[in-house]
């Protein structure tokens, strides 16, 4: 094709992702379509992967395909395997894409639909695909080494500490989190419980068939599996409709929650292959399924945005959670745009499979890309439902009232019209016996996608079926998350507390197995049962609480990405790592303070704290109180530790950088030794 | 058949076995398929257990992502 050809086309994508912008940005007061947030979103993919990750491949991290990657050197088969690009590509994204993506985003719609897309979008391209890619070259280049390996080699003992501490935190965090997001959705939901609770003999018969009916069949036995579990849904309306097994299946969130941590601790505990693994299998087949659906069912229905582009609540008196549009916008959707997590999947097994050095920029950049647009796809679904239903849904009752016709009445009362029995009437049509006050984010993003789907296959009569589709969808999959994350903060632990004595080390030792998972489980317990009975819906303290802790982790590994870059000579490009890292720190350190110091009670755990201890003082019967004071005061120290952490991170990495580039210090980096690669051999 | 339509059968084929590769690669299919090659043996309830036997550390220390 002829350059100008080529120039034209790509002045055209621009043209129109900016036409596609502004609409998305200076429309007011009239819905528009969601296929503008996608046209704006796929035009910015298209320039920013076309030129930006093109520019940091050659420029930045200077790819070279003659350099053999561990893959290549390393074949053992088994860990190190050289892998078709697409094939890495599937891999990666399937180990990157969890619930965040589709949470965050529909928290953060209380703001409306403009500032999360622009976030997602542009975090995307600028910050998150970045940290991804160069992530991912830099493992590369040294054999596979994890993040906090790099972090202690390239930047210094305390930053590998730092990054340990940061990972130890994020995962106990997260799994609280998304813990409590499956609470909140299948509390009082004799439906989604009993779906759920059959995906167990559903599991162990997979187990059985894949172990010794078809050994290794497992596409074949996790399609067994996805039918078997759509028997199960429609057999959990006939139990939601039969008044003897309902009230088997009703479930209060506290009872929900020590389940969940029995749960937890047997999955890491006890040898439970043949439950775990199918389970596993079935929940990346499910999430592969889902993700691809509701893309196809936005663009076969091509809905009409209900929200407006900004609500009132950007000056920070949400009701799905405090805090104004910055910094809070930017910390409730982290892995949609930037999420610290995915530098460990990128230094973890991905640059095991990787066969070129070029194919990282795919792999790395294009993966996040593809992560970035299920985020708008979250986004879109949020913002199909009317305002006022939204809010219904997603506002604690401690904001709203926990009367239908109060929360109603209020939510009505901030613009967006609402009425009880409009509530009533969804309620029913999706199966449940109520939607209000349905805090954590799953409730409102099933109830969007509920209405895609149902606008586009089987119109209002099957919405219910969607809808705890959809529930099960995220519940299984956050299942297998909780797990998988316990199990690797047992190993972690157990790498630690091996140094202090070495039997603890010892990964088949049952009573350090138990003590790490005990340990590992009452972390994340803690925190889960702290927001069960937060007053505020829980959210509210606990997703920021994520989001400051995973990007956090995303600036440590921006840290090391820096120092990589200014160490191996190319300090004028430093830039490409370093914005998105001042941004970061900027963001999280705001919220951060403000989640510690701020006045409003809502908002600043130290307020709350107070004036519960307030409370307390005039009524000393209240002894609950004394733990909510505790949970505030506990928050606001973690928050403060994991701030301060990542500041001696920063400021470490920074003396390396001002020593390297005022030629203190040599630049010199820590690369495994050029091999040239037989693949470009034999291209030549 | 023109050779348009034939490249696009060609390409549409292989993006389709592609997927598939993705798909053995992500539910540790492919993995098994190396697993026997490497030990020259053949599929069994035996060879599949052992295999689960040697990659289940692996797995369990890999996380999930959020």
């Amino acid at each position: 094709m002829p350059k100008w050809t080529r120039t034209l086309i790509w002045l055209a994508v621009a043209g129109l992702g900016a036409f596609a912008l502004a609409t998305i940005a200076l429309r007011r007061g009239e819905s528009i379509n969601a296929m503008w947030l996608v046209l704006a979103a796929f035009c910015s993919y298209a320039l920013g992967y076309r030129f930006y990750s093109r520019f940091i491949a050659l420029k930045v991290m200077g790819l070279d395909s003659r350099r053999a990657t561990p893959a290549e050197r390393l074949d053992d088969g088994r860990d190190f395997i050289p892998t078709n690009k697409w094939v890495v590509f599937g891999h990666h994204f399937a180990a990157i894409a969890g619930p965040g993506p589709l949470v965050g985003p529909v928290l953060a719609a209380q703001f409306g639909y403009l500032p999360g897309t622009l976030w997602i979008i542009i975090g995307a391209l600028l910050g998150g695909c970045v940290q991804d890619f160069v992530i991912l070259v830099c493992s590369v280049r040294r054999d596979g080494k994890s993040l906090t390996e790099m972090a202690r080699q390239e930047v210094g003992k305390t930053g590998g500490f730092v990054a340990y501490v940061a990972v130890i935190s994020i995962i106990v965090i997260l799994l609280a989190a998304v813990a409590f997001v499956v609470v909140n959705a299948l509390r009082a939901s004799p439906w989604g419980t009993f779906t759920i609770a059959m995906t167990i003999p559903i599991a162990l018969l997979m187990g059985v068939y894949l172990r010794h009916v078809r050994p290794g069949k497992v596409l074949e036995t996790s399609a067994i599996g996805f039918a078997l579990t759509m028997l199960a849904i429609f057999g959990g309306q006939w139990v939601s409709q039969t008044p003897s097994w309902a009230a088997a299946f009703t479930l209060s969130g506290a009872a929900l929650t020590v389940i969940i941590i029995v749960y937890g601790f047997a999955a890491s505990a006890l040898p439970v292959w043949l439950l775990l693994a199918p389970r596993d299998y079935l929940s990346t087949f499910v999430k592969l399924g889902t993700i691809a659906s509701l893309a196809l069912g936005i663009f076969a229905v091509s809905p009409q945005l209900h929200m407006p582009a900004l609500t009132q609540f950007i000056d920070g008196t949400g009701p799905v959670f405090a805090g104004k549009i910055f910094p809070f916008a930017f910390i409730t959707i982290a892995c949609g745009a930037v999420s610290g997590f995915h530098a460990l999947i990128s230094s973890g097994t991905t640059p095991k499979l990787i066969m070129r050095e070029t194919e990282t920029r795919l792999v790395g950049y294009g993966a996040m890309m593809a992560e970035s647009s299920v985020a708008v796809m979250a986004m879109i679904a949020a913002c199909v439902l009317d305002p006022g239903v939204y809010f219904a849904i997603s506002s604690p009752a401690g904001i709203v009232g926990a009367a239908p016709a109060a929360a109603a009445a209020t939510i009505s009362g901030w613009g967006y019209a609402v009425t009880a029995d409009q509530m009533a009437a969804l309620a029913c049509a999706v199966g449940e016996t109520t939607l209000f006050n349905r805090t954590g984010g799953a409730p409102t993003f099933a109830v969007g996608m509920a209405q895609i789907f149902a606008s586009s296959l089987g119109g209002q009569a099957v919405m219910a079926i969607w809808y705890h589709f959809a529930i099960m969808f995220e519940a299984l999959f956050i299942l297998t998350v909780l797990d998988a994350g316990t199990r690797v903060g047992r190993f972690m632990l157990q790498d630690a507390l091996g140094h202090f004595w070495k039997p603890l080390g010892r990964t088949s030792w049952y009573p350090s197995i138990l003590l790490t998972s005990g340990m590992v489980v009452a972390m994340w317990g803690y925190f889960l049962w702290e927001a069960v009975g937060d007053p505020y819906g829980g959210i509210n303290s606990l997703w920021p609480l994520f989001g400051i802790s995973n990007q956090l982790l995303a600036a440590v590994a921006l840290c090391v990405a820096t120092t990589i870059i200014v160490k191996s000579g190319r300090a004028r490009h430093m830039w490409v790592t370093l914005v998105p890292l001042l941004w970061l720190v900027t963001v999280t350190f705001t919220a951060a303070f403000q989640k510690v110091f701020d006045a409003n009670p809502r908002l600043g755990f130290w307020a709350h704290a107070n004036l519960l201890q307030g409370q307390l003082a005039a009524n000393p019967a209240r002894t609950e109180l004394s733990r909510l004071i505790f949970n505030d005061r506990l928050d606001a120290v973690v928050t403060a530790v994991l701030v301060s952490l990542v500041a001696v991170v920063v400021l470490e990495a920074a003396a390396v950088w001002w020593r390297v580039i005022t030629g203190r210090t040599p630049a010199q980096v820590r690369e495994a030794p050029f091999v040239e690669s037989h693949y470009e051999k034999e291209a030549a | 058949m023109t050779d348009a339509s034939v490249s696009f059968w060609a390409k549409l084929r292989r993006g389709v076995e592609l997927v598939y590769a993705a798909l053995r690669e992500i539910f540790d299919e492919a993995a098994y398929d190396r697993f026997l090659l490497r030990h020259e043996t053949a599929s069994s309830c035996a060879a599949y257990a052992a295999f689960r036997r040697e990659t289940e550390t692996a797995k369990a220390r890999r996380p999930r992502c959020c």
